[in-house]
């Protein structure tokens, strides 16, 4: 709880909350906050920078716009979207907390989110952590071989790469053929064990998508995009996001 | 696969709602789904469930860029909740199905200085069916390391 009340300056000006309540159904519930703290005593975001869900909103209703926007703490929740589920009046918080950070200036914004994003855009392989297309087939086909050489009743393992027409699409953090990739192996071992028709993309695979985390609503769809376009240009009938 | 591996090692096992994939998307049918699979694998006696879960549970901290954010004292600070909440279930292992999830965890548990370990799903149910391979077990334990090899 902050020290001093809140005090409230001059004439009502228009509020960063009316921009929001705009851009959702029903407005997001903005204005139907009962104060009754069920989402702060459930966020784990309670308390960072003197701040948590139910005084974001309180200082959104009251248009202090200026404070909120020069706030950390849109960045440390993780917009989990708790504080809705327990909301008696389902407020979407986590939007206005997605509105703020889309409001601040792209290169006042985490340089580690906006970094991954801008890799992402790099390549077709919407890899946040940079590995091309050549890559990626290298280390699957690389790493997929040695099982074959070493472990016994895994001779014929298959990892199929852009296998038109497969039941599942599925994707895989760049974590793990950048820097773990025999993390890869037992998701491997499963799929064939139990004779799914699955197959990686050349194109789109990385499941991570840092645009959306950086608010960036052009690239995040672009991203998105790209990713179902991958998809859809295999005909796969279902896509499995691994995250 | 089953979990006569673990009938008398008793190695304890709780899991990790991940929000995405539960709150976010397919709610608590998916998070039962999960324990279905859990239990099957790790033995339904040596599965300790957190409190509160399912839909209802408490966000990592490992979510919506937080890992990237440059904020790692915040993002700790965050993660003490889930890290009070795995500990306290006296858990050995955290099954954390989720990307995020598995990279905060585990951050969490070195920083903190906890005594669980953090593994993907996909490792426990190799091991269950005897097929999880020499070099695919990095986030296990000792007392794992040998089991169905």
């Amino acid at each position: 709880m902050s020290d001093e009340a809140i005090k409230i300056g001059g004439k009502k000006k228009s509020r960063f909350m009316d921009t929001v309540k705009g851009l959702l159904p029903e407005g997001g519930n903005l204005d139907m906050c009962l104060t009754c703290g069920a989402c702060s005593s459930g966020c784990p975001a309670t308390g960072l920078e003197d701040m948590d869900p139910r005084k974001l909103l309180r200082m959104a209703s009251l248009g202090m716009d200026d404070e909120l926007l020069a706030s950390n703490w849109p960045w440390m929740c993780t917009m989990c979207t708790r504080c809705i589920y327990v909301c008696p009046m389902k407020i979407n918080i986590p939007q206005l907390v997605f509105n703020l950070r889309a409001s601040r200036p792209r290169d006042q914004r985490p340089k580690g989110i906006v970094g991954s994003c801008d890799m992402a855009l790099r390549n077709d392989t919407c890899s946040a952590m940079g590995a091309t297309e050549e890559d990626w087939r290298f280390v699957v086909e690389d790493v997929a071989e040695e099982v074959r050489q070493t472990q016994p009743g895994f001779e014929k393992l298959l990892v199929p790469m852009d296998k038109k027409g497969s039941e599942f699409f599925l994707n895989q953090n760049s974590r793990e053929p950048v820097t773990e990739p025999d993390e890869m192996i037992p998701l491997w071992k499963i799929l064939n064990t139990a004779g799914a028709d699955w197959t990686y993309g050349s194109k789109g695979w990385a499941a991570e998508n840092y645009c959306l985390f950086c608010a960036d609503n052009e690239n995040w769809e672009k991203i998105v995009r790209t990713k179902v376009k991958a998809v859809e240009d295999l005909g796969c009938k279902v896509w499995l996001n691994t995250e | 696969m089953n979990s006569d591996w673990n009938k008398d090692l008793k190695v304890k096992f709780t899991v990790q709602d991940p929000c995405q994939l539960v709150r976010k998307s397919f709610g608590d049918p998916v998070a039962l789904d999960l324990r279905y699979v859990v239990k099957k694998v790790v033995g339904e006696e040596n599965f300790v469930d957190m409190a509160p879960n399912m839909s209802n549970n408490y966000c990592c901290g490992g979510g919506g860029g937080f890992l990237q954010s440059g904020l790692p004292d915040a993002r700790r600070q965050y993660g003490k909740v889930k890290f009070d909440q795995i500990m306290s279930t006296g858990a050995d292992y955290a099954i954390t199905p989720c990307h995020n999830c598995h990279a905060q965890i585990h951050d969490l548990k070195e920083h903190f200085d906890g005594n669980y370990h953090t593994v993907h799903l996909w490792t426990l149910i190799c091991l269950s069916m005897g097929m999880l391979g020499e070099n695919e077990r990095v986030y296990l334990g000792p007392e794992l390391q040998g089991v169905g090899l």
